[in-house]
């Protein structure tokens, strides 16, 4: 494909330490724990990126700031930010984040994933492309493309 | 001569090397004994080797060679003459430079040169013809392993018993070798080098001699192996590890001060490389070299060891001070190795050239600079993090630089001490030399965080050095020593600084504050008695100091922990070191003051801390520990008898906490302690005492059951911690009482021949309270402790485990585990039979007289029951049968832990229970359903109960019949008891109906729970069935979600295991579908987790026996993710991964 790195050299953030949840000492057997932020971004926050080992989260390619979710209404939105403006891997990242919460979350939710606003060049195109069912499938269908995203999200199943 | 030919029949086969290695051995021992039992001698054995000897086939040369040298390996104490000792290693020496046959010459020169003195040795002259021979002709590193390690020892012995013949060979010895070793890379041959390079020196005392030239090439052999890399692979060689070479090594390095201009600059090159392993090796090595090569030749190195050493420190220390009540004591020992060694090094060179590293540590730019930067910042945590571990490091330094001597020591204090006292704002001692005065002067806001930080760990490390030297010095030389007459002047004011910063209560006061506060107090505190720093009124007025913090600032817990820690910390000092003169003050400051507060009524510290309080000042030494006993028994005494006398809730709360602390912190260190045997005897009898006198009784039924809950275990846990003496009296004690002062018919009972159940409750709430107590007492007993009158008890016992009084039943089960033991001669009233007779002729426990089950009539004709049918005779008869079930089932408890056989009738009639006399019953009542409809349910709880019984039989018990309460406990005995129920209740299981199949399930389910998982697992394949089934007949009902769980994780451990997963294999289809069936279990979140967990486990078994499920998980796990709870949502998205993995691609999504 692309021979050389797109972002040869980008910043490596601090992970943020996982925040252990105080569960109560006797937590209620039917209480109901909605979806919320913390816990999409868990989902995410370890797939890697697909040029460098490193992972979204240590790269600030997403934070938990960026992450909308009304579990009530079954809506998430995820907004990421690639490292650099003209980076071609913005769509397969947007991809990942796509294929991952779909295993990860119950199929009632719709998901929209987008570039956060005037970080990329191309920023519409990806967002239409990002979005568009038709192309996502068909993207999927692509063993090639598969097999990258699938090696992209295997650390994120941990 | 026969012999002879029998000889060359041993050395033929010997020799001739297609016979087997064991053949050659035994004619070797053979030829051996011979030679030792005199039927031989050396001089006609070699006669007779002659042609093997000088042939000129090198094979049987050097065979014929090596036997000689074998046979006098053999021979090392024999008495050999002179002369033949003579030809025998002229022979072998010139036989060294026959290379095709080196092995046998080695062996014997070596062989030769290490016998005892007493069977005559080589002479001085042959052994240095030998030295010249080794040097002249061999080239070791051309030889094979194994004779090269020959070489060596030959070497080795050479050095080690004739150093001065081989000395006098000068020049050629060294040259030699260095020659030899060069190279060498075989671990046991480098082990003999090390020690060889050892001891060489000691060969070449003069310092102008040989040694000296050759000590650099010969150190260049040596620098290759630093540091050890040591690579050979693990299960070779497993004699020697890194470890062993690398202190092989070291001696080696600091054999000679002569290696001292290579061997230092080359240590601190390396201990500026980056693998840790080198840094540790260099420090332990330059350690070793700076006692061995002297304070002269260390001084030359003096700057570059201390600025390596410095690095060393300051890169290596990561920690960073926590303020913690458990680090108050023993700061500072890093727990990285590298600034651990580094700082023993130090400690060794200050010890060594005091003067010359002060000087350096004085004027340390890097030093100096910490001291400037903390006197920027006034808190702790406004420094950053760098230079808290550049401060944490210069503390580890500079309290090391202490505890080396106290000529570092004063000096330490004279260059640092009085600048931290000018950065804290403190002043020196006024001329007259009292406190009051200076009290009202400044007092800072706060105190300089750094700096309080670096005087404290200073003090620390002085006093540490006081404690460490053996003799005290004379009062008048101490006042001379610098740091004391520094710390003398400073003192009240310090005192002060700590005091206000310990108990300073603004609103922006910091842990830190309160940390070093008492951490400091806590140090003055501590200073050995010898030399009293602190007068005595300032020690009192430390402890007073804490006191007053335990007993009113509770409401800062961190403060309080600190403080209650502190105390106790000055309690095992005083304990430990024999204070004394402090112990008065200690004793009647604090340990009074603290003990009062178990009887003071007002409630101005919540009685929780009080306790606290109480129990960790008594662990800090015997004494105070009586102290609070008393405080404590007091306390419970006074409230009892409120309790007993007006039913006070409020005394009955406050007893019920005093209890449960004794129990839980007093008896157990008095179990560890020695000594003390009297106090729990003391105390039960007189709880006794106390329950015998009081004849008014008005314990209100509400707080009744948590204090005699308390008080019973409180009277368990004091009788088990008794000795056996000691047991007997409190069981005399105890049934005096319950015979005498109560209404139970005792003296009617043992009368009795047959038994009737007492119906009328003609026993006062005080009854219950002495037969509860005495159940205590009786599960608590040692085997060997008499209980009187078994036989009453027995029956009063079970007539009050009929009202549902299941400490009752627990004294029975403890009766029968232990009664009869064969190892120690108890007298008893009467045998285990005899009781295990009356206890199951009573036949309270038959329930179905009418109906005729075969199990029945079995038990009917083993023990000749007269049918006393409780059942039908009785009205409440449902809670009765639920009563003696439960009773039942300890009794079998008992039995099955001493693995008693008659625990299989108890069994049996459980099984009874469960089986269907039900049968005859449920046809009865389906004919008249409306009017009986309740009397059938009654019956299933009973029949239900009649199944939970296996758990408490196979269950592990903390109120009794456990190891603490010395129960008789067989090995493997819920192995045992699984392996015989199993297949029966499998049987049962086959030929049931609905109703009792599940009950025999969940009979069956508590058996397979408290299994240890390994004897399941070696049945797997057979359990499987009842696991599954018994999880899909138990889901039903939301009180069995623990039993559901319980075989959710047997399942989970057979599916993890190996075999267990070969096991199910088969049956992977009925998991997957009941797992599933589980994944939506609404009673128990953790229910759904595991099944989750195991349908991943699941997924690890054959791909042909899973693949076919594949949809049907998917489709299962889908609604999983949409599960109320989090972590079941979070299992639920690794195992969908788990399973789309092994699935086609467009099931991926």
């Amino acid at each position: 494909m692309v021979s050389g790195l797109i972002n040869a050299n980008p910043v490596v953030y601090e992970k943020k330490e996982r925040r252990l949840r105080n569960v109560a000492t006797l937590p209620d057997e039917y209480v109901v724990e909605p979806i919320d932020q913390q816990e999409i971004f868990d989902h995410i926050r370890d797939i890697k990126d697909p040029e460098h080992p490193y992972s979204l989260e240590e790269l600030k390619v997403i934070t938990e700031d960026a992450i909308e979710v009304d579990d009530e209404r079954s809506y998430v939105r995820v907004t990421f930010t690639p490292t650099v403006e003209h980076c071609s891997m913005a769509t397969v990242i947007g991809l990942c984040l796509r294929v991952k919460l779909m295993r990860s979350l119950p199929s009632r939710y719709k998901m929209d994933i987008r570039v956060a606003p005037g970080t990329h060049a191309t920023e519409a195109a990806v967002n239409k492309q990002l979005n568009d069912k038709e192309r996502v499938a068909a993207a999927l269908e692509n063993p090639n493309l598969l097999d990258m995203v699938d090696e992209c999200l295997a650390p994120s199943y941990g | 001569m026969a012999e002879t030919s029998q000889l060359i029949q041993y050395i033929e086969s010997f020799v001739d090397s297609s016979r087997s290695p064991s053949q050659q051995a035994a004619s070797l021992d053979a030829i051996a004994s011979l030679l030792k039992n005199n039927q031989l001698t050396v001089e006609t054995l070699v006669r007779e080797m002659e042609g093997y000897l000088t042939t000129a086939d090198n094979i049987i040369r050097a065979r014929g060679i090596l036997l000689l040298g074998e046979v006098l390996m053999h021979l090392a104490s024999k008495p050999l003459d002179d002369a033949a000792i003579h030809s025998l290693i002229q022979f072998f020496t010139d036989r060294l430079a026959d290379w095709r046959a080196l092995r046998g010459a080695l062996v014997g020169c070596s062989a030769l040169l290490r016998r005892k003195s007493s069977g005559g040795i080589v002479s001085e002259t042959d052994a240095k013809a030998v030295a010249e021979s080794y040097l002249q002709n061999l080239q070791v590193q051309s030889l094979g392993k194994y004779d090269r390690k020959l070489c060596f020892e030959l070497l080795q012995c050479l050095l080690e018993r004739y150093p001065k013949a081989v000395a006098s060979l000068g020049d050629n010895l060294i040259y030699g070798i260095c020659e030899a070793v060069d190279g060498e890379k075989d671990p046991h041959c480098l082990m003999l080098i090390f020690h060889i390079i050892e001891i060489l020196p000691q060969l070449f005392p003069d310092p102008l001699g040989p040694f000296t030239s050759f000590a650099h090439d010969l150190f260049e052999n040596l620098s290759y192996y630093f540091p050890i890399h040591f690579t050979h692979p693990k299960g070779e060689d497993l004699n020697i590890k890194r470890d062993d070479l690398a202190r092989a090594l070291m001696l080696a390095f600091s054999s000679t001060p002569l290696f001292e201009p290579f061997a230092i600059p080359l240590l601190l090159e390396k201990l500026s490389s980056s693998l840790p392993s080198a840094k540790v090796d260099s420090l332990r090595y330059l350690s070793d070299c700076t006692v061995k090569y002297g304070a002269d030749r260390m001084a030359k190195h003096g700057e570059a060891l201390w600025s390596s050493l410095k690095d060393a420190v300051f890169t290596s220390l990561d920690s960073v001070l926590s303020f913690t009540p458990e680090t108050l004591e023993g700061l500072c020992l890093p727990e990285n190795e590298i600034a651990a060694e580094a700082l023993s090094l130090l400690q060794k060179l200050i010890v060594q050239n005091t003067n010359l590293f002060l000087d350096l540590i004085v004027v340390d730019e890097d030093i100096n600079m910490i001291f400037n930067m903390i006197s920027s910042y006034k808190s702790y945590h406004g420094i950053p993090a760098q230079s808290k571990q550049r401060l944490h490091a210069v503390v580890c330094i500079l309290s090391t630089s202490v505890k080396a001597s106290t000529a570092s020591c004063n000096r330490v204090f004279e260059c640092f001490f009085s600048r931290l006292m000018d950065i804290l704002g403190l002043c020196v001692r006024n001329s007259s030399g009292n406190l009051s005065p200076d009290d009202s002067i400044m007092i800072p806001e706060r105190y300089n965080h750094g700096a309080l930080y670096l005087s404290i760990e200073l003090l620390s490390a002085c006093r540490d050095l006081i404690a460490s030297s053996e003799t005290i010095i004379a009062a008048s030389a101490r006042t001379e020593e610098t740091w004391s007459y520094l710390l003398q002047s400073f003192l009240p004011s310090l005192t002060k600084a700590f005091c206000s910063a310990s108990i300073c209560t603004s609103e922006d006061s910091h842990d830190a504050d309160m940390y070093f506060g008492v951490k400091g107090l806590l140090i003055l505190a501590t200073f050995p008695e010898g030399y009293l720093l602190i007068s005595k009124p300032v020690f009192e007025k430390i402890l007073t100091t804490f006191v007053s913090i335990v007993t009113v600032d509770y409401s800062n817990t961190l403060l309080w922990k600190l403080a209650l820690k502190a105390l106790v910390q000055i309690g095992s000092f005083i304990e430990k070191c024999h204070e004394s003169e402090k112990e008065p003050s200690y004793l009647g400051l604090v340990v009074e003051k603290i003990v009062s507060l178990s009887s003071l009524g007002d409630f101005s510290i919540p009685f929780p801390l009080r306790l606290e309080a109480l129990s960790e000042i008594g662990t800090s030494g015997k004494s105070y520990m009586l102290k609070v006993v008393e405080g404590l028994e007091e306390a419970i005494y006074a409230n009892l008898s409120e309790v007993y006398v007006h039913g006070s809730s409020n005394s009955a709360e406050i007893v019920t906490q005093v209890l449960k602390c004794y129990s839980d912190k007093v008896i157990p260190w008095i179990h560890c302690a020695n000594g003390f045997e009297e106090v729990p005897l003391q105390f039960a009898i007189h709880i006794w005492n106390q329950i015998e006198n009081s004849m008014v009784f008005n314990a209100t039924q509400t707080n009744k059951i948590e204090v005699l809950d308390a008080m019973m275990k409180a009277m368990k846990l004091a009788v088990a911690s008794c000795s056996q003496e000691n047991q007997n009296i409190i069981a005399q004690k105890s049934y005096h009482i319950l015979s005498s002062s109560t209404s139970f018919p005792l003296k009617e009972l043992f009368q009795q021949e047959s038994f009737q159940i007492v119906q009328v409750d003609n026993s006062s709430s005080r009854d219950e309270w002495i037969l509860s107590l005495f159940a205590a007492v009786v599960i608590a007993v040692h085997p060997e402790t008499y209980v009187p009158n078994i036989k009453p008890l027995l029956y009063l016992f079970m007539t009050t485990l009929l009202k549902g009084n299941v400490a009752a039943a627990q004294a029975l089960g403890s009766v029968v585990n232990k009664l009869g033991l064969k190892s120690a001669g108890v007298q008893t009233d009467c045998t285990l039979e005899e009781v295990m007779d009356i206890i199951l002729n009573l036949s309270l426990w038959i329930f179905q007289s009418n109906s005729s089950s075969d199990i029945e009539a079995k038990m009917a004709s083993a023990h000749d029951i007269s049918l006393i049918n409780l059942c039908s005779s009785i009205g409440s008869c449902t809670s009765l049968q639920i009563h003696a079930i439960v009773g039942l089932a300890w009794i079998g408890k008992g039995l099955l832990m001493r693995g008693h056989e008659k625990v299989k009738d108890i069994t049996m009639i459980f099984l009874q229970c469960l089986q269907p006399n039900g049968r005859a019953e449920i046809l009865h009542q389906e004919e008249g359903i409306s009017e009986n409809n309740n009397e059938l349910d009654l019956h299933h709880s009973v029949m239900k109960r009649a199944a939970d019984a296996f758990q408490i039989l196979m269950g592990d018990s903390e109120v009794c019949l456990n190891r603490g309460f010395h129960a008789v406990i067989r090995p493997l005995y819920k192995q045992r008891f699984f392996s015989t129920m199993m297949p029966i209740l499998q049987s049962l299981i086959m030929k049931s109906e609905p109703l009792s199949r599940s009950l025999l399930l969940r009979a069956s389910a508590h058996i397979i729970i408290d299994t240890p998982l390994i004897v399941v697992l070696s049945d797997a394949k057979k359990i499987i069935p009842m696991v599954l089934d018994g999880l899909s007949a138990l889901s039903n009902d939301i009180l069995d979600k623990d039993v559901i769980y319980g075989l959710l994780l047997v399942l989970s451990g057979i599916l993890m295991d190996k075999n267990g997963q070969d096991a199910v294999s088969d049956s992977a289809h009925t998991i997957t579908n009941r797992l599933i069936e589980l994944i939506q279990y609404p009673h128990m979140m953790l229910v759904r987790e595991t099944a989750i967990q195991c349908l991943v486990a699941v997924s690890g078994l054959s791909h042909a026996r899973i693949y076919p499920m594949r949809t049907q998980v998917l489709r299962a796990i889908a609604k999983a993710l949409d599960d109320p709870k989090r972590a079941v949502r979070q299992e639920a998205v690794r195992c969908r991964q788990a399973w789309a993995s092994i699935a086609s691609r467009s099931l991926h999504i």
